[in-house]
């Protein structure tokens, strides 16, 4: 199944693991207008129309297929306290850490700072 | 304790140098991911919610301190200090980077351990009763043939692509507490009523998930030499007939319930009938040379009772609490087996710091034989402890936060890792065994309520085994939030069942509330000694609902 055929409403962005370590990684803009991951939920960029969805489905595509990442998907989002915050409970761990332990993940600041393959 | 030979040696060392060429070519991009994944699957390996996560095997449960060493190890050079010990008497590692399992991998040889067959369509580590050779109402000790059929299974070239994953379970006692009964096929020693002579029940189609269905008895007495071939014919009808086009449909229990008990147990006897026994079953002497790695430990002449145990009890009642719950008597005189719960009131059921296994292996070493278990209930043993030694193993757990006293009581939860780590996990398991052990945390209230196994698990897959608990909690999405469905009068012992539904789906917050009303009923109703399953058993679902029901309409 396409990415683009299990899309969800939008706006959204992308997550992935890393190939290398299964760390969670999010889609950013960089300079030139590329994208490249980021360990950072909160600078994931958000596709508020289709285009910039698409935009995100290729370079989802193209990473997959580039072996640097796998499980590649959209997430639809709330940005309403200026961040993006996954609309689903399952995705917002995911954005976190296991809730049991909020010495462990992203909620602890874990690997945000690291480069996609450190 | 089974070591390997140099077959099994080197078996696992190559397995590891294929596995290390596998992820190496997936790093440089040769594999893809789709190729990938069936390879890492064979090797424990699994991507999880938010990183990769590694399955070790502890076969049957046993282990030497020198191996819980080596986990210890592993934690806290490639994980994050601490390990996940599981309902299926495994290990797992939720945080390893792909690129240094190969690495842990060669440290788990070092010490006659891997991760073989802890995932795929194949037949999946044998478990066993965690007191094994030392339960006073054991029969024979399980463990050679869950080591017998350890190897027999091991990379079997005939049953690596089952229709699903295949479980086996074996238990010596009367008393079955190695869940047989929700496995695909259960085991069960047992003395042949006219002969005397010890073989095996054999149960078949029981298993959790979706579809829990309790093992039907398909043999009541196998005789030992048997075993091998007549395990091949019943994998044999299960391979050939067991539904791949639906993989919810494809355990050997759903082919037992469509073409029924009868029908199954013919097919299996005319397959049995076919085979060439004495090619398949194992050698007197292989059988010997095993069963003679699982010989009792050099105990000493002891009084049954010890005097320094008395007095510590006496002057002590905690300690007399936590030997009064955690300890289990012992077929050898003055030796009990000792549970370190892993159930510390407010931690994830399951979990042991490297620091932890490292002590548990310590004590192990200097009072149990060097030999440690692993029970299904998320627990660690210590099965063979002088009586006298009680006081200073309590006194060394305490201070590690492994003393909690609470062995078969309500706050001893089985927990899956739910929406914490798992990637199929539909709600979170840990959080809501965390409030429940919050809310009963009083120790003698824990105590008066007596023995109530709560099981939970956060998704339909059951890991949790959550259908044979007393009472069962299983975590589901509900319209975009998690949502606990509620079971009663399950029960994972010789007496299997699956509970029933009390009601609706509650939220997260509303649970421990609905136990508190359950609990309250059975303190209403039950008679003088009588368990929590026993006053279920009497009184019957319908109280249990009307609590439930209220407590749901007033939450609505």
């Amino acid at each position: 199944m396409s990415l683009a055929a299990r899309r969800p409403p939008l706006p959204a962005i992308l997550l992935a693991n890393d190939l290398l370590d299964g760390d969670v990684v999010f889609a950013m803009a960089g300079d030139n207008d590329g994208l490249h991951w980021t360990r950072d939920p909160v600078l994931a960029f958000v596709a508020g129309d289709d285009a910039a969805a698409l935009r995100l489905e290729a370079f989802a595509e193209a990473e997959l297929a580039g072996q640097r990442v796998v499980d590649a998907y959209l997430v639809d989002v709330d940005v309403t306290v200026g961040r993006p915050v996954p609309r689903h409970f399952r995705e917002r761990f995911k954005t976190l850490g296991p809730s049991n332990r909020p010495d462990l993940g992203k909620q602890a600041g874990e690997g945000i700072a690291s480069p996609r393959s450190a | 304790m089974y070591r390997y030979d140099e077959f099994d040696a080197r078996f696992v060392r190559d397995r590891v140098a294929q596995f290390r060429d596998q992820v190496s070519r997936r790093l440089d991009g040769s594999l893809t991911e789709d190729e990938f994944k069936p390879l890492r699957l064979k090797n424990g390996v699994y991507l999880q919610l938010h990183a990769y996560m590694l399955r070790i095997a502890i076969p049957y449960g046993t282990l030497s301190s020198r191996q819980m060493r080596q986990l210890a190890y592993i934690g806290e050079r490639y994980d994050r200090g601490y390990g996940h010990f599981t309902t299926r008497q495994n290990l797992q590692f939720n945080w390893p980077k792909l690129r240094d399992v190969p690495a842990i991998l060669d440290l788990l040889a070092d010490v006659e351990m891997h991760c073989i067959q802890t995932s795929g369509n194949c037949i999946r580590n044998v478990t066993a009763d965690h007191f094994a050779g030392v339960a006073q109402d054991e029969i024979e000790d399980p463990r050679p043939v869950c080591e017998l059929i350890r190897q027999w299974s091991t990379a079997h070239p005939e049953f690596s692509y089952l229709p699903r994953k295949f479980k086996i379970a074996v238990t010596g006692a009367q008393d079955d507490r190695a869940v047989i009964k929700a496995h695909d096929i259960g085991i069960r020693i047992l003395r042949h009523p006219a002969t005397g002579e010890t073989g095996y029940e054999i149960s078949v189609g029981g298993g959790l998930g979706r579809t829990p269905m309790i093992g039907k008895v398909v043999r009541d007495f196998l005789p030992k030499a048997d075993l091998l071939a007549y395990l091949e014919a019943v994998m044999r009808v299960y391979n050939l007939e067991g539904r791949r086009d639906n993989k919810y449909k494809a355990r050997v229990k759903i082919l037992v319930h469509e073409i029924g008990t009868e029908e199954f147990t013919r097919r299996v006897d005319a397959e049995f009938a076919r085979l060439d026994g004495p090619a398949i079953n194992a050698d007197p002497e292989e059988v010997a040379r095993i069963a003679a790695y699982f010989a009792p430990p050099p105990y000493e002449a002891l009084p049954a009772e010890s005097a320094a145990l008395a007095a510590a009890t006496a002057r002590d009642p905690n300690f007399a609490r936590w030997v009064e719950t955690n300890t289990t008597p012992h077929r050898a005189p003055g030796y009990v087996a000792v549970t370190v719960s892993l159930k510390p009131i407010g931690l994830a059921p399951g979990d042991a710091t490297s620091q932890q296994m490292r002590l548990v292996a310590d004590l192990a070493e200097r009072y149990s034989f060097d030999e440690l278990r692993v029970t299904h209930a998320q627990n660690l043993v210590l099965p063979h402890v002088r009586q006298d030694e009680l006081f200073a193993i309590w006194q060394a757990l305490g201070p590690a936060g492994l003393a909690t006293a609470n062995l078969g009581l309500i706050t001893d939860i089985i927990a899956c890792p739910g929406l914490d780590y798992c990637a199929l996990a539909t709600a979170r398991s840990i959080p809501i065994a965390q409030a429940i052990q919050q809310r009963f945390a009083d120790q003698q209230r824990q105590a008066a309520i007596g023995e109530l196994n709560i099981k939970i698990s956060g998704c339909i897959n059951a890991c949790g085994h959550h259908h044979v608990g007393h009472i069962g909690i299983l975590g589901l999405e509900k319209r975009g939030i998690e949502s606990y469905q509620i079971t009663l009068g399950g029960d994972a012992t010789e007496n299997a069942a699956i509970g029933e539904i009390l009601g609706p789906g509650l939220a997260a917050e509303a649970v421990p509330d609905a136990i508190e009303a359950i609990v309250g009923v059975y303190e209403r109703e039950r008679r003088d000694g009588e368990r929590f399953i026993e006053t279920v058993r009497r009184i019957g679902l319908a109280p249990f609902k009307s609590a439930f029901r209220e407590l749901f309409d007033a939450a609505a």
